[in-house]
């Protein structure tokens, strides 16, 4: 293990992270079992008292894994110059097992852990809890997942090794090689232009119908996530290449260094803020018809829906501005 | 103004009068914690500008140096390999270098002697570093003896003393005449300590690094990159080791933070108790205690890190540099160049605020769902 005060207070915030998370769920789970809405009991009190607990619990434990997300790329980026051949986080992250698992984990457990909080704020602006199932449930399902990032970052973490021979980004993300990474770098623009221009249309148009016939909620959210994993692709294998100004350069991860403006951070917060925004109308859709949601979730989902639009406004606008000035043509 | 918004002002408005009702115990609180994020800071400001600074001084360094191993220790070697080396396609300079370490028992210091071929350094006269001068207590013009290798004393004219911006490289140096340095270590003509090798394109260095050793077999190139690698893994590792002995220091924190967080007085309770029945809901008193902790956090996390910054960049980090530059008689004086990022704060935040954050949450909750009866009965 590298003693470096990042990694460290990596550690420290996925150990107490887990222990928020699977002190929430002990708690979610006592109240899945005994919740009685119309109950007046001293233990039904109890219960209720116990959901405030478990949502100031989450409310932190999601902060903190949103912010550890940005924290172990940057971590990994600094570490760089400690492998040989590595240059930025790519090669970092290849030089011990379970680095790419933990990065695509903390953004999955990201992206619950919104969709949780989504849930969870519906659920108290009404008076009968009526979400308190499902929300619990989700938790339940969130709880193995953190405690598995936490147990691959720990891995990863205390795998590394200084001055281990990795590869460095041009050889990862590069053409020509194997891997789904390197697959999708490879995609031509050809394809990739249709993709991600058409993916965007679908998503305006199905945004522009929901907000103005309140349907189609889950059909916004899934062309809304389609959206943000083909800007992924797009950002990876065409638009990177724009900003680096270079034809064969694919690495996620040069975008967050200051040669290149920090420009990866607005594109990576609007690609995860946008993604979050699309997933939370869509967890919200099956509960538009509860009696007590119905003056509370539109309003919601439609601040939710501007959201999602806006962020892939900015990103489509940051991208496409690049590739107006930039100096290769592709 | 948004009511949500309104709502929020409102509570941390309350939230700072509250504070200042118990104006001795929330002091004493944040002055513990100010306290807990300056030690962390300072270490890891000061362990940032110590790479940063390796790092500068490392961009005019060679960028390789060829040195020859013999029965595992470092020898000197042949000055002839020079031009064999010049001639490997890539190189751009290769050179002889001549140094050694002198010991002086008057002063208990080690100093870096160093030969350089400036023609303005006559032999017989020194360059020195402004360590040197200090510790000797000597000027320009002043005479030095340095004892050679025969035990012999031999007198050398300071000339110089170098400038301060160098001081952390040169605050052991002295530099003398080729000649002078190899009378002093009685160091044969046709020898040199090691040979410094330029590359036109710094790609290059590792395949030329291989026809050396191809070349010379008892040679070991150092390539510019290793040395920087071993540097900041070397100041990392005694940054880590530093959090990791202050770790006791943090967790001893948190337990007091505990305490208090846990300890309401009776008068605090009748507080939450009257809030509730007049109209507040458990949700408001947690927003409130809250927003408390907030402006606790904020404060002595602004302060240590401010008290942190005028320590390292100010006053060279006087509490540590000890333990993380090394250790050495002739300590080089020097102010460090502030190198601060979002990075080593949202680390310091993580490392402080979060674990503080997170002790003071069961306890807030307990108390923002005191039942009012009871609240106020006692």
């Amino acid at each position: 293990m590298i003693q470096h005060p990042g990694v460290l207070a990596l550690l420290l915030a996925s150990g107490l992270v887990t222990l928020l998370v699977v002190a929430a769920a002990g708690l979610g789970w006592q109240i899945l079992r005994h919740w009685d809405q119309r109950s007046g009991t001293e233990s039904q009190l109890a219960l209720e008292r116990r959901t405030y607990l478990v949502s100031a619990l989450l409310s932190l434990a999601l902060g903190v894994q949103v912010l550890s997300l940005f924290l172990f790329i940057f971590t990994a980026d600094g570490l760089h110059s400690q492998f040989v051949g590595a240059m930025c986080a790519a090669g970092s992250l290849a030089a011990a097992p379970f680095g790419y698992t933990t990065l695509l984990m903390k953004v999955g457990t990201c992206l619950l852990a919104g969709a949780w909080i989504v849930l969870h704020r519906a659920d108290i602006r009404a008076y009968d809890c009526p979400l308190i199932r499902p929300k619990f449930a989700l938790l339940l399902g969130l709880a193995p997942l953190v405690l598995a990032e936490t147990w691959f970052q720990t891995r990863y973490l205390t795998g590394l090794r200084a001055d281990v021979m990795t590869s460095c980004c041009g050889s990862l993300f590069g053409q020509g090689r194997e891997g789904i990474a390197a697959e999708l770098a490879g995609l031509p623009p050809a394809l990739v232009h249709p993709l991600f221009w058409g993916s965007l249309l679908a998503f305006a148009l199905a945004g522009a119908w929901f907000l103005r016939t309140r349907r189609g909620p889950l059909v916004f959210a899934i062309l809304g996530l389609a959206f943000f994993a083909a800007a992924l692709v797009a950002l990876v294998s065409v638009f990177g290449l724009y900003i680096y100004e270079l034809p064969t350069h694919h690495c996620p991860f040069c975008l967050l260094h200051h040669e290149h403006g920090f420009v990866g951070y607005p594109l990576y917060a609007t690609l995860l803020g946008g993604a979050l925004a699309a997933l939370g109308v869509g967890v919200l859709a099956p509960f538009r018809n509860r009696s007590s949601l119905a003056s509370v979730l539109p309003a919601m989902q439609v601040r939710l829906a501007w959201t999602a639009l806006a962020c892939a406004a900015v990103f489509t606008l940051i991208v496409g501005i690049w590739a107006l000035v930039s100096p290769l043509r592709l | 103004m948004r009511p949500s918004l309104q709502r929020h002002r409102s509570v941390l408005d309350f939230a700072l009068s509250s504070l200042l009702r118990r104006k001795g115990r929330n002091l004493a609180l944040t002055a513990v914690y100010t306290l807990v994020v300056f030690v962390l800071a300072s270490l890891v400001f000061f362990v940032q500008a110590l790479k940063h600074e390796a790092r500068e001084l490392l961009e005019h360094a060679p960028d390789m140096v060829v040195q020859r191993m013999v029965a595992g220790r470092h020898d000197p070697m042949p000055a002839s390999q020079v031009e064999a080396i010049r001639e490997i396609r890539g190189v751009e300079e290769a050179e002889a270098r001549i140094w050694g370490y002198y010991y002086d028992p008057v002063y208990g210091g080690n100093l870096t002697v160093m030969a350089s071929q400036d023609p303005t350094l006559a032999p017989g006269s020194a360059w020195i570093g402004r360590g040197v001068a200090r510790n000797m207590r000597v000027a320009e013009g002043d005479m030095v003896p340095l004892r050679g290798y025969d035990g012999l004393p031999i007198l050398f004219t300071i000339q110089k003393v170098l400038a301060e911006d160098s001081e952390l490289v040169a605050a052991d140096l002295v530099v003398l005449a080729p000649t002078d340095v190899r009378a002093l270590f009685n160091l044969p003509e046709g020898l040199a300590t090691d040979l410094a090798v330029r590359a036109g394109n710094p790609r290059e260095l590792a395949t030329i690094a291989s026809k050396i050793v191809e070349k010379f077999p008892d040679a070991r190139p150092i390539l510019k990159a290793e040395m920087l690698r071993t540097y900041e893994a070397a100041f990392d590792w005694r940054g880590g080791l530093m959090v990791v002995v202050l770790a006791s220091a943090i967790l001893s924190f948190i337990i007091f933070a505990w305490d208090k967080a846990t300890g309401l007085s009776a008068e605090e309770r009748k507080e939450i108790g009257i809030l509730k029945s007049i109209g507040w809901e458990s949700g408001d008193v947690l927003l409130l205690k809250f927003w408390e902790g907030a402006v606790v956090s904020l404060a002595a996390f602004l302060g240590g890190v401010l008290l942190a910054y005028g320590h390292v960049f100010f006053f060279s980090a006087t509490l540590f540099e000890h333990a993380l530059k090394g250790w050495s008689v002739l300590f080089p004086r020097f102010r460090l160049i502030p190198a601060l990022d979002a990075y080593q704060i949202t680390v310091l935040f993580f490392l402080t605020v979060l674990p503080y954050t997170a002790a003071t949450l069961v306890p807030c909750w307990r108390a923002a769902m005191a039942d009012p009866d009871s609240a106020m009965r006692s």
